[in-house]
């Protein structure tokens, strides 16, 4: 055996030792969704799966109504995703091929957005959406997570590389710059567009205290509230069979967005890195 | 660099940015803006009443060991997040860099758990660790002969336990930006340093690291963002911010102060100590993102 081919040997190892280690919380998870209340609390605690993961998840979907919450997650994700991306690709398209008065100005209120997290607007937002009549409504999970610098940056960085005699040809063409951009810019634009969708499809679905904030009924929180009520609703010992059958059924949608979306994703990101 | 591709079009621009101009005036500016001006009063016990007060609700917050200790707590967290979290993704990236086979596959295996939630990287955790029943309190008194783990009396295991989990959900989107800011350094610039008899740990610290400074300060500040404010799912669930207030972050606090206690003064000028903190490190991190910007021009 060469040197070579052990030191590639060795990273391998390494490599797959590291995947086992980093995915063994999800598999320890998925084991305990799937055993009875006594078997989860068995001593030493088991490791190999059960058959009750349709028993734990039609009483997590009794206890907290796991369909309707699946249902506001998904709608609030998919919407806020979709968007956040049409307000970003709108936006860049601006800055990148149109010379504005104040243009400066209106940039730097863009980039603004993102040293203003919600956290440090929390309450007169709060307040805001109870003057609109909006508390425990979709517009409150959704509307004041509109502006995206993330995907604003994204595009922009984009929009400048692309060469200029892709307008120019347009223009000679007799297209308007709306032809432009929805014709010739956006389909160039896919693998960008995909990337901000598993950014913000993620980003949305793991909301939590904002929703825990502004909804007030049961069929309107999301479903990361629904594990903290199964959670709290114990009254002695944490039945983690049931909470993790809920857990798996959370951490479902956006892991599809992410592996549907993986090679977009990867290069997305791959063309942001590069300058 | 910007040239106006469409002349002749002089209302378009503004049509193209108004609705993300909108949003960012309605829902960010002025609540901001709001917020600022609440943190200068205090309200009456009934709510009824406002009644301007200066600074106090800022002298209040600096003078009170609550409020220290949560800034404390909040400064070792995000320390641990930033620091561990950026340090294994960086050499896991390093070896999925090499040129093995396979490379794809090993990809998705180790930044998938990007797509976990705070929450439920929490919940997941909590199981695991749930004193005296859960896994590891079971191999670590096998291990160790008796000892029993538990965080729920022991503040200083608790922050550590929970800054663990949020460093785990948090690795895979670390390791896709640094594997990017990996694939776009040269193979010249480490060939040339071969040359030279650099070794390749030199050659690391000497060319890689330096050319990864945009990446690293970006994921400085997303790291930051994310120690700060998305781990509140993941400390409710783990710890509601105890046991006694060893893991109460600064935006746990808030929540409390603002939303349980409804105390909105000192909750606002909370909100505008965070905004200020993160404003510099924001304002760090783009100097050094343009910095790169020139050299490379």
């Amino acid at each position: 055996m060469t040197r070579k081919t052990r030191h590639e040997i060795f990273i391998h190892a390494i490599l797959i030792l590291l995947i086992i280690v980093l995915a063994f919380p999800v598999f320890f998870a998925l084991v305990t969704s799937t055993l009875s209340l006594q078997e989860s609390y068995q001593y030493p605690p088991k490791l190999l799966p059960g058959n009750q993961f349709m028993n734990n998840l039609k009483e997590a979907w009794e206890r907290v109504n796991i369909g309707r919450l699946f249902f506001n997650s998904t709608l609030i994700s998919v919407v806020v995703a979709i968007v956040k991306t049409i307000l970003a690709l709108l936006a860049a398209f601006a800055y990148t091929h149109f010379k504005f008065r104040g243009q400066g100005l209106l940039f730097s209120m863009c980039m603004i957005t993102q040293m203003l997290p919600l956290p440090v607007r929390i309450i007169p937002t709060y307040q805001l959406m109870a003057n609109f009549n909006w508390i425990n409504s979709y517009y409150a999970l959704m509307v004041p997570f509109f502006a995206s610098t993330t995907g604003l940056l994204l595009f922009r960085q984009f929009y400048m590389t692309v060469p200029a005699d892709l307008p120019d040809a347009a223009r000679v063409d007799g297209a308007g710059p709306m032809r432009y951009f929805w014709q010739i810019l956006i389909p160039i634009s896919k693998t960008n567009i995909a990337a901000l969708f598993v950014i913000e499809f993620i980003f949305m679905w793991s909301q939590y205290l904002w929703p825990l904030i502004v909804t007030t009924t049961r069929e309107m929180r999301v479903i990361q509230i629904g594990i903290k009520m199964l959670l709290a609703s114990e009254q002695i010992a944490p039945e983690w069979n049931i909470i993790m059958a809920a857990t798996v059924i959370a951490m479902l949608p956006p892991l599809v967005v992410l592996l549907i979306l993986r090679k977009s994703f990867v290069e997305g990101i791959a063309m942001q890195t590069a300058k | 660099m910007n040239e106006d591709k469409f002349p002749g079009h002089k209302v378009l621009p503004y049509i193209l940015i108004t609705p993300s101009i909108a949003v960012i005036i309605i829902f960010l500016i002025g609540p901001f803006i709001q917020s600022v001006y609440t943190s200068f009063f205090v309200s009456t016990t009934f709510g009824t009443k406002t009644i301007f007060v200066g600074l106090r609700n800022y002298i209040r917050l600096f003078s009170s060991p609550d409020y220290l200790n949560s800034a404390v707590v909040t400064f070792k967290f995000a320390a641990f997040v930033i620091i561990v979290g950026l340090s294994v993704a960086l050499a896991i990236a390093q070896l999925l860099n090499q040129k093995i086979r396979g490379v794809g596959f090993y990809q998705i295996a180790l930044i998938w758990t990007y797509a976990i939630s705070p929450t439920i990287a929490g919940v997941i955790w909590a199981s695991m660790f749930a004193p005296s029943t859960g896994l590891i309190p079971y191999i670590i008194s096998k291990i160790s002969g008796g000892y029993t783990l538990n965080w729920m009396t022991n503040g200083q295991l608790a922050l550590f336990i929970v800054a663990a989990a949020a460093t785990w959900k948090m690795l895979g989107y670390n390791i896709i930006f640094y594997l990017a800011g990996l694939q776009n350094v040269p193979d010249e610039f480490l060939e040339a340093a071969q040359i030279d008899g650099a070794n390749p740990w030199k050659s690391f610290w000497r060319i890689t690291f330096p050319l990864l400074s945009p990446t690293t300060s970006f994921l400085l500040f997303v790291n930051m963002l994310y120690a700060f404010f998305q781990v509140f799912g993941l400390i409710d669930i783990m710890t509601h911010g105890g046991p006694g207030n060893a893991t109460e972050i600064l935006v746990y606090k808030l929540y409390r102060d603002g939303f349980i206690h409804l105390n909105t003064g000192s909750a606002s000028a909370q909100s505008f100590i965070i905004f200020f903190v993160i404003s510099v490190v924001a304002i760090i991190q783009l100097r050094i993102i343009t910095r790169k910007a020139i050299y490379s021009r």
